[in-house]
């Protein structure tokens, strides 16, 4: 009896050890735990829209935030070590860049136009780029760092190069514990830093709260934008109630009558997804120039031009693309400029100054 | 000393398992859970995500049409059983045709004796329920009815082509809501469904509810696109003509119990 008793201890004693291992690191060595560092949800989207997305395995935290942002701004991951994540997503253009087209290490230019980076932890399915390949903002921050005409570089060689760092390692095992180096560290700390950047300060949301006024002309704006008879921009670009100013969803807006670059049809292979790209966020136009996946509006007039009277008709084209025969409703001048007027009333300048933000 | 850490493993797994033991001696239950399952069909052909946005479809005036998207709101699903008592069950449901995991709904409260029930729902949100912004995950979804028509939810978003046997196919954007009699005023415009169809619930059920999206252009109003394809929600008599013609899309299908 007496050795069932210890027996029995030993086995209490086992499931304790088991129960428990999840606290302790590969080696067993004590690591203090990272410093959780929830998103700060800003009033006007916790009043309005459904809570971000947070992976489970992968936790804001302070150490891994400061971690991702060094790496965002670290030329270190790409082949040459001249080109970072900012270079295309820089801070002052809402994080993307001012170019058409973004020239990668070798000097190769892409087809399609840098994506602005705010508010992802909001794009509740997920779905990246602008014809939403990749899933989730940790599998997409693998690809930019291999593709060949951007930093064109190789995982192993990155991880290398962390782990013979003076700073990174120490940066690596305060985020994540002790342990390698490995991508799927870098990309999460980069993910958790993606995370923070929200904008949610302009004008129209101060008016929305109460604490602006908008002009006669913005307020016009804002009625043709959500008028079916004229803009009806809100069914695709989301409206007061939700401020995330995008639905996320794949669209064929008119651009083309065929296409040179399938979008979304290209990834689910079906005809009827081509020419279809993901809506973007009308917030930040400001800064956000030149527009569309391809980049070929300059500027706001030609993009408000192109709903009013530039449509082309495809068998892809979306329904809510009205009087396509007629290139689109045809909106008056002036209702042109205070469409303009309201979606300049979009842009927040408190975003691009941030200080956490930059480099 | 092996025989009795065997012993004891076993009653362990005994006692982990001793809440769910006793499903051998069910008498009929008194009490059962239902769900709903939402179906959709043009006539007599099922609509699903696979064939939403291939079938072409003749509507009632004649018209050959695609349907790109259809998305739906309804309201307190509300059983009456065959003694007078009412069941109505908490919170609203909103179907993606797109999307069949929002096909099912099972309220959070579904307990309800065993009996003969007849089905009612609203269309769309009533007056006490369509509170501009209210609903966050309808918010998220962008399905908000703009304030100038009065504000609150959609309670349908059909888009599509007609025409498109012709070399001029054009788009309809059949969306419902709140009616806007003139600037400023604003008519209530949400359906109220009573269904006739008995519903014998005997055993924990799924409630199959059809809807008959070609009735949308049927009755009473033969609906002509040629005339009513876009813009349709500020138009108020295309607004009444949804809410008469949704009365007949929506009847009770097979319930699985
Ligand atoms: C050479 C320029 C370039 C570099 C360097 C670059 N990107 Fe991008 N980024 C782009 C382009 C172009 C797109 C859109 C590509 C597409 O849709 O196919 C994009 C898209 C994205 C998106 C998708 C945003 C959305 O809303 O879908 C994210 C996130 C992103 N980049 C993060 C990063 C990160 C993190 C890095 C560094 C590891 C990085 N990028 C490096 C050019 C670049
Ligand atoms: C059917 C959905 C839909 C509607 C309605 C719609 N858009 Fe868009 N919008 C899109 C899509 C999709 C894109 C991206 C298209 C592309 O790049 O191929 C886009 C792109 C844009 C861009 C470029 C943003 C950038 O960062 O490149 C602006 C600006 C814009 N839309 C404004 C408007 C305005 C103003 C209206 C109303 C007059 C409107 N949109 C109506 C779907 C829509």
């Amino acid at each position: 009896m007496n050795g069932f008793l210890k027996y029995g201890v030993l086995v209490l004693f086992m499931a304790t050890v088991f129960n428990c291992s999840d606290n302790k690191t590969d080696d067993g060595d004590y690591v203090s735990q990272p410093t959780p560092a929830p998103l700060n949800i800003p009033q006007i989207f916790s009043e309005n829209i459904l809570d971000p997305v947070i992976p489970i395995d992968n936790p804001q935290t302070i150490e891994g935030i400061a971690l991702g942002k060094k790496l965002f701004f670290d030329p270190l991951l790409s082949g040459n070590q001249t080109q970072s994540c900012a270079d295309c997503h820089s801070p002052q253009n809402a994080f993307t860049d001012n170019t058409r087209f973004s020239e990668g290490i070798d000097g190769i230019f892409g087809n399609r136009n840098s994506m602005p980076l705010f508010n992802l932890a909001w794009n509740y399915d997920e779905k990246f780029f602008w014809d939403g390949r990749v899933f989730s903002l940790e599998h997409q921050a693998l690809e930019p760092v291999t593709n060949p005409i951007e930093m064109h570089n190789t995982w192993e060689v990155v991880v290398d190069r962390l782990t013979q760092h003076p700073e990174y390692p120490n940066m690596f095992s305060n985020a994540f514990g002790n342990g390698p180096i490995t991508r799927e560290k870098v990309t999460k700390a980069i993910a958790q830093f993606e995370r923070t950047l929200i904008s949610a300060n302009s004008k129209f949301d101060r008016y929305l709260l109460g604490e602006a006024q908008l002009t006669p002309q913005e307020l016009n704006g804002f009625n043709v934008f959500m008028d079916e008879e004229r803009g009806d921009c809100f069914h695709c670009h989301g409206n007061p109630n939700n401020p995330l100013w995008t639905d996320n969803i794949f669209h064929n807006n008119g651009l083309d009558a065929t296409f040179s670059d399938l979008g979304l049809g290209e990834v689910t292979g079906d005809p009827a997804d081509n020419g279809k790209f993901k809506s973007p966020s009308l917030r930040n136009l400001a800064y956000s120039a030149p527009y569309m996946h391809d980049g070929r509006f300059n500027t706001l007039e030609e993009v408000i031009n192109h709903y009013s009277e530039g449509l082309q008709n495809s068998p892809t084209i979306d329904p809510l693309m009205k009087k396509v025969d007629e290139g689109g409703v045809n909106l008056s001048d002036q209702d042109k400029a205070d469409l303009k007027a309201f979606l300049l009333a979009l842009s927040d300048p408190s975003f691009i100054n941030n200080p956490d933000f930059q480099n | 000393m092996k025989k009795i850490l065997t012993i004891i493993a076993v009653s362990f797994a005994f006692l982990a398992c001793s809440e769910d033991n006793d499903d051998n001696i069910i008498p009929a239950p008194s009490q059962v859970n239902v769900s709903f399952n939402f179906t959709h069909n043009w006539d007599n052909t099922l609509i699903n995500s696979s064939n939403l946005t291939t079938e072409i479809v003749t509507n009632e005036h004649g018209e050959e049409m695609s349907m790109a998207r259809i998305r739906y709101l309804v309201s307190r699903l509300e059983l009456t059983h065959s003694n007078g008592q009412t069941y109505l069950f908490d919170g609203y449901k909103f179907t993606d045709l797109s999307d069949e995991t929002t096909y099912n709904f099972t309220p959070e409260n579904n307990t309800i004796p065993t009996g003969t029930y007849t089905l009612k729902f609203i269309w769309g949100f009533n007056e006490t329920d369509n509170v501009d912004g209210a609903y966050a995950d309808l918010n998220s979804a962008s399905w908000n009815w703009p304030a100038m028509l009065g504000g609150g939810y959609h309670f349908l978003q059909f888009d599509g082509m007609y025409n498109v046997n012709t070399t001029a196919p054009a788009p309809f954007n059949y969306h419902n809501g709140t009616a806007r009699v003139s600037t400023g005023v604003f008519e209530q415009n949400y359906a109220i469904i009573d269904l006739s169809t008995e519903i014998v619930i005997s055993n924990n059920a799924v409630i199959e509810v059809k809807m008959n999206i070609a009735e949308f252009f049927k009755n009473p109003n033969t609906w002509d696109l040629n005339v009513l394809d876009t813009p349709l929600m500020p138009n108020y008599t295309a607004q009444k003509m949804m809410q008469e013609n949704v009365s007949t899309v929506f009847s009770v299908g097979t319930v699985t119990q």
